[in-house]
This record gives C-alpha cells, sequence and structure tokens, in this order.
C-alpha cells in the first residue's frame, strides 16, 4: 500500500540551515547535507530545501549545494524559493534535485505552470500555495505570505492540476508557526477535490497533529521544519506513533 | 568494472550516476554503441514520455544495440516500460524484450503512483537480502501487467508487474537511486550479477 509521507523542511541561506538545528551527532547543525544525510537514515520520506536568499550570487551558491545533496542524499528531495524561470528549473534539476517547487511567480504569470510541466514532466512540478482564512474564505497569499491576491484557493489549486501541476504543497498561513496542528478543512477539501497529491504544511506540533492531517484532513504528505530539527519530535518516533494509529508508513 | 549508462532525451540519469558513485563506482554516461556494447553492464534509466524516448532510441539506432546485449541489462522506470511489448501511452510500440503490455491506471485513486510503497513475490537474485514487502520509491502513471516474467509485484490500484526478468534483462518500475538502503541494495545486487 502506498504509504503517507512524512517531509522535513530545511531553509537555506547562503549554503547554510538558518534555523538553528539541535540534531544529536551532527557536528555542523548548519550544513544542509548532513542534516539531508542525518534525516534520511531517521527515515524521512522526502526532503525539501528552500532557498530564502535573495540575490543572484548566492542563487548560484544553492545551485551547488544542491549537487552536493544529490550526491550524498538517496531519497527525493525538492528544492524552491524565488523559482520564477525555466532556465532556472533547468539549472536545478540538472544539479540533482527531483522535483522544485513555484509559488508567486506560478501566480504572476500561470502560463509557467504549462510550460514546467511539459518541458519536465508534471511529476517535478510542485506548486506551493501559501493560504490564509478570513472574511469566511481561503484565499492565496504571495511574497512569502506578504501580499493577498483575492484568489480563491481551491479555483487556483484547480487551475494549477488543469495546466500541469504535479503536486500541491499546502501552506495554511493561520497555522503556521502556532503547533496548534495543521489546517484540516482547507486540507481535505483540497485533497478530495485534486487528482493529485497535496502535502499539508504548517502547524505541527505533536504527534496527533500528524494522525489527524492524514485521517481528518487526507492530506498525503505532511511537511514540518522546527519539530524536526529542534528535535522536538524524533522522525522514528512519529512514524511508529502513526503505525500504531493505523496509518501506513514506510518504517 | 565498466558500467554504461545509455544516455538520451529522457530525465533521471543523472540520479543514477550519483547513486553508482555513492557505490564507487564512476560509470560511463554514454550514447555511443561501442561504448555500450563493450560495457560490462548496462543501466538504461528513465523519467518521460514513451513515444518521444522512442523516436530518439530509433533516430540513433539505439533500439538495435538494447536488444541484442548480452550483458545484464537493467532498465529503470520508463526504461522498464520502454523494454515491453506496447504501451498505451501515446499508443507507442516498444522495444518488445518482454511481452508485456503497459497500461494507463485506471483514474480510482490519484494519479501518478508518487511515493513510498511495497514490493512482495520477490524471487530473483537482484532481489537478494530484500525482504517481501520493503518499501521503494514509485513515480509513474502506466504499469505492467502481470507476467510471467514479472520478479517483483506491488499494489496500487491493481496489482501490477514493478520489476521483470528475462534472460540478462532486468527492469524495475521503480527508482532504486531514490530508495534508500533497499535501493541501494538493489544497485548493488545487480552490479553483482
Amino acid at each position: 500500500m502506498l504509504t503517507k509521507r512524512i517531509i522535513p523542511c530545511l531553509d537555506i541561506r547562503d549554503g547554510e540551515t538558518v534555523k538553528g538545528v539541535n540534531f544529536v551527532n551532527i557536528r555542523s547543525a548548519g550544513d544542509p547535507v548532513a542534516l539531508g544525510k542525518a534525516y534520511a537514515e531517521q527515515g524521512a520520506d522526502e526532503l525539501v530545501f528552500l532557498d530564502i536568499t535573495a540575490t543572484v550570487e548566492e542563487r548560484s551558491t544553492f545551485v551547488e549545494l544542491v549537487k552536493d545533496i544529490a550526491l550524498n542524499v538517496n531519497i527525493p528531495f525538492t528544492v524552491g524559493g524565488g523559482v520564477s524561470t525555466e532556465k532556472h528549473v533547468s539549472s536545478l534539476l540538472d544539479a540533482g534535485a527531483d522535483k522544485i517547487t513555484i509559488n508567486s511567480a506560478a501566480v504572476k504569470e500561470p502560463g509557467l505552470i504549462d510550460r514546467l510541466a511539459k518541458n519536465f514532466g508534471s511529476q517535478c512540478v510542485v506548486l506551493a500555495i501559501d493560504t490564509k482564512y478570513a472574511d469566511f474564505e481561503w484565499t492565496v497569499y504571495v511574497h512569502g505570505g506578504r501580499k493577498p491576491t483575492g484568489i480563491n484557493t481551491m479555483k487556483w489549486a484547480k487551475e494549477a492540476v488543469d495546466r500541469g501541476a504535479g503536486e500541491i504543497l499546502l501552506t495554511s498561513m493561520n497555522h503556521d508557526g502556532t503547533k496548534n496542528g495543521f489546517a484540516l478543512d482547507i486540507t481535505s477539501t483540497l485533497s478530495e477535490a485534486l487528482p493529485i497529491p497535496v502535502i499539508a504544511s504548517g502547524g505541527a506540533g505533536t504527534c496527533d497533529h500528524f494522525v489527524d492531517v492524514f485521517t481528518k484532513g487526507k492530506a498525503d504528505a505532511a511537511l514540518a521544519a522546527s519539530i524536526f530539527h529542534f528535535g522536538e519530535i524524533p522522525i522514528p518516533t512519529l512514524k511508529q506513533y502513526l503505525h500504531e494509529h493505523n496509518i501506513t508508513v514506510r518504517l | 568494472m565498466k558500467i554504461a549508462i545509455i544516455k538520451y532525451n529522457a530525465g533521471n540519469i543523472h540520479s543514477v550516476r550519483l547513486a553508482l558513485q555513492r557505490e564507487g563506482i564512476e560509470p560511463l554516461v554514454t550514447d555511443d554503441p561501442d561504448q555500450i556494447q563493450n560495457a560490462d553492464k548496462v543501466i538504461f534509466p528513465g523519467v518521460g514520455e514513451a513515444s518521444t524516448a522512442m523516436d530518439y532510441l530509433k533516430q540513433n539506432g539505439l533500439d538495435q544495440i538494447i536488444t541484442n546485449l548480452t550483458q545484464p541489462f537493467l532498465g529503470i522506470c520508463l526504461g522498464l516500460q520502454l523494454m515491453c511489448a506496447h504501451s498505451e501511452e501515446n499508443d507507442t510500440e516498444c522495444l518488445g524484450i518482454f511481452d508485456n503490455q503497459i497500461k494507463k491506471f485506471p483514474p480510482k485513486d490519484k494519479v501518478p503512483h508518487m511515493g513510498w510503497n511495497t514490493i512482495s513475490n520477490l524471487s530473483n537474485g537482484l532481489f537478494k537480502g530484500i525482504k517481501n514487502g520493503s518499501y521503494v520509491y514509485f513515480v509513474h502513471s502506466f504499469y505492467a501487467e502481470l507476467s510471467e516474467t514479472m520478479i517483483a509485484q506491488t499494489e496500487y490500484i491493481l496489482p501490477y508487474a514493478s520489476a521483470l526478468q528475462k534472460d540478462n534483462y532486468y527492469a524495475v518500475q521503480f527508482h532504486p537511486e531514490k530508495s534508500g538502503k533497499v535501493g541501494a541494495q538493489i544497485l548493488r545486487n545487480f552490479l553483482d550479477l
């Protein structure tokens, strides 16, 4: 049976992980390659590396880092952060990334999704959606959640699927950083309506939150950062817990 | 040991090369017939669309080369599908090493089949040391029907052949290069054949 996936997310700035990472047995806590390897060995199902740098010079540092990750990590990994052109995508995939995420650039120019799907295949095009619930509606935000678009989240997700997106990475801004659980309603609404996998993100604080997002939230995968980085919930502990709650995971 | 990875217009060639480098082997990525024929083992990876890939293989004479090799040969993902008789993906005649038909998953669940799933009914040296029910990583929308040449089975929407073998030809639908320790063991087993 196809498993639910657990995905740690690492924010990268100038070749180093940004948030302090509290990990046993890692000498350089800021080294994304060492962290990625450690997560893979602990049983992470995929990894996401987000480049949060702004300048062009730092972007090329990130491409070099992707090469190093690809050589050392033996599970699939996705990269993203400011991806806006086919050339940029091509350089990341050539460096060895399995998938890329696009966000603001796709909202600005939806045809980008079509072109990426056609040129590189839907399987590597992950559409990241930052969404917020306000005034009785879930809508899409861009530029790191700073700018509202007014676009209905379900409408955008469906359009993205029609254009060739292969997965949706859904982050609820209402929940992100709260550690009070994932946004179960919008996640299940999207996951049941769409013919592609939905990765839930934002709000993970306990093992039960993951149980909820896979059962009530119908998510195909769940992404989290700080609870893994700070060792609050080790991945083997989480997966064992999910297994005991009848959720299919790779142990 | 000389390992050739067949270079053609499909993705994931780099990730297979990197997986071999992790095993201490520097493979040759090539579309040169002599280099492919003289390799000790040949790997035929691929992520992409069947008809475009077949057109490319034919235009470059690689279809004849591939079907006449005698050394151990491993197709991965699209590689497996191209080694079968026919694919429903754009109604493509394939290499015909295996008699299997490649069909599209019925849309009863999310397609592509993406993520970690089990392999069972393992019955070949390629899976030496691998337990039935081990997890490997899949990304595909088309599948090979069950057959006598099947050496591993997986269930998604329906049961299908996730690995095939006939004579020197081996093929896996999943990605050993992305399947953690299990995948690395399968690649090592192939290198040891």
